[in-house]
């Protein structure tokens, strides 16, 4: 198998949140994971993203080549779409559909939605939303990596039990309402794939 | 036994490897890529069980020289900087080669081709090579960690601080990394040669024939070395030099294996017969490399004669800027694979001040100030946060250069008789390279306004400890700044008018004026808050 996925998002987002679980979870199912990140100026409040390559053969790019992503997973709607020139023809592009906008630049909210429904292959989630639903209002990244889940050939169980592994320490409510957040996206993400 | 395996970036692993290749002390100055080098050292429980020294420097000087200080007691030590922070530890760098080390010494310099986060994109091989010291180059995490090893074996062995070379990309990237037993530390044992750190002149001269002379040594190295791998392909049409993470790239291009004669280039200075082998059996040489084409120009020499040599001069690559896998594959020759371009809606997002930043009320401040009744005013800023003031919506930072050059330039502004000349540069800054040009400022008591804005961290690195912390005042009054003239403000909204008022009198005083608004950074703040509420 071999998953390359683009995380990208505004800096201060928590993408790497998102890129800890899904990486976790490559690593206890035994496979080969690089991860490359954004840290620096662009943390504050630019655009960001990360590289994540999964793959039961060795890896050598740290960088996912163009025109090789096998899903862009966005936490905001504008930034899904940056990467488009990194996406495969067969890939994917899940994204959150709440904006993040602290641009003065910004366009048009419907604009960007209809770009990205232009794409063979995606995905718009109101992540914020199903995370209140699931009664974890800050589990909007949860939410993501649940619905990316879906689409990445990782047993659900090794998902979870990353959520576990990272979160441990910080409590069993956490990991608890953390673990519906991710479930709450994986069956968002079921129901629309069909 | 499981493989005893660590998920760690590039900076990690580098640091993990100093700790189990028995290091004592790390050495450092923020300065991204190279951060996390220090930052894990910090965190990392068996550091602080073995009682390792990690702790930050005032800038890369201080801490290359402690680092040199380490090495004299026979202890090993790392230094670790950014590229242009390896420019300020130029002086002890450079001469580090002539007294040579006696505990091994790894100099790490993270290089920033891209510029992500930099104001140039400068080789380090390069100073490296000028200061003929060898040279490792990892071109994965795994390597990295190996290379804290084989650094600190050569380092020992020739008596002779090495460098270990990294890019941003994999500074900031995790893989698995299988760590090996560990070293213990070397023992407080003093130089066998009592003149060896003495560079008088009598001396330097003995020490550097030294130095030239081991250099055939050090080639012999990189001959044998296993980071340098010949592998050999039966298409010779083409040989490729693939330095450090180029490799990857390179690799990334061949799922099944490059057809040609590779040279995989971990290890300086250049592998003489390596390369001779691979111009020899190939038609003509592709380089690879991750920054300035310091392999491609030694290899074309300047009269340009005999070996066909393809890279980043002849265009083949970009001549700047980072590579990628999409650039090797071009100069490859393979069609590019490429997804749909962004939509023209997507509009870029710089980074800014977060919000509540206390940078933001200083400069509406100053803004203000500069802007109405003093149309020739200019302000000269650093290396931080505050720079990003060059950008919409205050565009009212006319230079940002090197650490510590606002102070210095608003100084030189002065004296070629421009009023007002003001310098705004951050506390941390201020201690890495501020304070001598205040100094300078105040002998010839020039008419400057600095503005120190103290936010109680190196914020843009990630809110590290700064030196400044409840020392500004005393360092500013210790240079011989009139008290009177150091003008502590709290940037708040609610204290605009007040702070108008400060920076009005100021302008207006004939002198050195230092005002200092004091805020802490709201990314530590928020920091220590969550820790607290946990």
């Amino acid at each position: 198998m071999k998953s390359d996925i683009i995380l990208s998002g505004v800096g201060g987002q928590g993408i790497l949140s998102i890129a800890a679980v899904i990486g976790q979870a490559a690593v206890s199912a035994g496979l080969h994971m690089k991860q490359s990140e954004v840290h620096g100026m662009s943390q504050r409040g630019g655009d960001v993203q990360s590289h994540l390559r999964i793959s039961d053969k060795e890896v050598f790019s740290d960088l996912v080549p163009h025109g090789g992503a096998d899903m862009i997973l966005s936490v905001e709607p504008m930034e899904s779409l940056r990467y488009l020139p990194w996406l495969s023809k067969q890939g994917w592009i899940i994204t959150n559909s709440q904006p993040f906008i602290n641009i003065p630049n910004y366009p048009d909210q419907k604009a960007v939605i209809a770009e990205i429904e232009k794409q063979p292959k995606h995905i718009i989630i109101n992540a914020d939303e199903l995370a209140k639903a699931a009664g974890n209002s800050r589990g909007m990244n949860m939410v993501m990596a649940g619905a990316a889940s879906l689409f990445i050939d990782i047993p659900q169980e090794k998902m979870e039990g990353a959520i576990q592994f990272l979160f441990g320490r910080k409590g069993e409510e956490i990991v608890k309402s953390n673990i519906a957040a991710f479930r709450a996206g994986r069956e968002f993400a079921q129901k629309k794939r069909g | 036994m499981a493989k005893n395996v660590m998920m760690l970036m590039g900076d990690e692993a580098i640091a993990q490897g100093a700790i189990d290749a028995g290091v004592s002390g790390f050495y450092a100055y923020p300065g991204t890529p190279s951060t996390e080098i220090m930052e894990y050292a910090q965190h990392s429980k068996d550091a602080a069980a073995l009682n390792i020294h990690r702790q930050w420097s005032a800038n890369e000087k201080t801490a290359m020289e402690s680092a040199l200080g380490m090495s004299y007691c026979g202890k090993r030590a790392m230094v670790s900087m950014k590229h242009v922070g390896l420019n300020v530890a130029a002086d002890p760098f450079v001469n580090s080669g002539v007294t040579g080390a006696n505990g091994g010494i790894i100099v790490v310099a993270a290089d920033d081709p891209a510029m992500h986060s930099s104001q140039n994109e400068q080789d380090s091989r390069i100073l490296a090579q000028f200061a003929l010291l060898p040279i490792f180059e990892p071109a994965n995490q795994q390597e990295a960690y190996d290379m804290a090893f084989a650094g600190y074996e050569l380092s020992e062995k020739y008596k002779t601080p090495v460098m270990l070379r990294i890019t941003t990309r994999l500074a900031h990237s995790r893989a698995g990394v299988e760590l090996k037993p560990r070293l213990k530390q070397n023992a407080l044992k003093l130089p066998e040669n009592k003149r060896q750190f003495v560079l008088l002149p009598g001396i330097a001269r003995k020490q550097y024939k030294t130095l030239i002379a081991n250099q055939a040594k050090f080639v012999e190295e990189s001959e044998k070395s296993p980071f340098n791998r010949y592998i050999d392909g039966a298409d010779k049409s083409r040989g490729i030099i693939a330095c450090g993470i180029a490799y990857n790239y390179l690799m990334e291009n061949y799922p099944n294996g490059c057809p040609h004669p590779v040279l995989k280039l971990c290890q300086y200075p250049a592998p003489k017969k390596l390369i001779e082998k691979l111009v020899k059996e190939t038609k003509e040489v592709l380089v690879l490399e991750d920054g300035q084409p310091m392999l491609e120009e030694s290899l074309r020499g300047l009269l340009d004669r005999d070996v066909k040599v393809k890279g980043r001069i002849t265009g083949e690559l970009p001549r700047d800027g980072e590579l990628n896998p999409l650039f090797v594959r071009r100069a490859l020759g393979m069609a590019d694979i490429c997804g749909a371009p962004a939509p023209a809606i997507v509009a870029a997002r710089p980074p800014a001040f977060c919000v509540g930043c206390g940078h933001i009320d200083a400069y509406n401040a100053i803004k203000q100030v500069v802007t109405t009744g003093y149309e020739d005013g200019h302000v000269f800023a650093d290396i931080g946060c505050y720079t990003l003031a060059a950008l919409p919506p205050f565009e009212v930072v006319n230079s940002c250069v090197d650490m510590g050059a606002s102070i210095t330039m608003a100084k030189g502004a002065a004296d070629a008789g421009l009023f007002p000349a003001c310098a705004v540069i951050g506390d941390s800054t201020f201690c890495h390279s501020g304070m001598t040009g205040l100094l300078d400022c105040v002998i010839e008591n020039s008419n400057v306004v600095i503005f120190i804005l103290d936010n109680s961290a190196t914020a843009m690195t990630g809110g590290q400890d700064s030196h400044a912390l409840g020392r500004l005042q005393a360092i500013c009054k210790g240079l011989g700044v009139d008290e009177k003239h150091i003008r502590i403000v709290n940037p708040l909204k609610k204290n605009h008018d007040e702070m108008v008022q400060v920076i009005k009198e100021e302008i207006e005083y004939k002198g050195v004026s230092v005002i200092i608004p004091t805020r802490e950074c709201i990314q530590t703040l928020g920091k220590k808050n969550k820790k607290g509420g946990e």
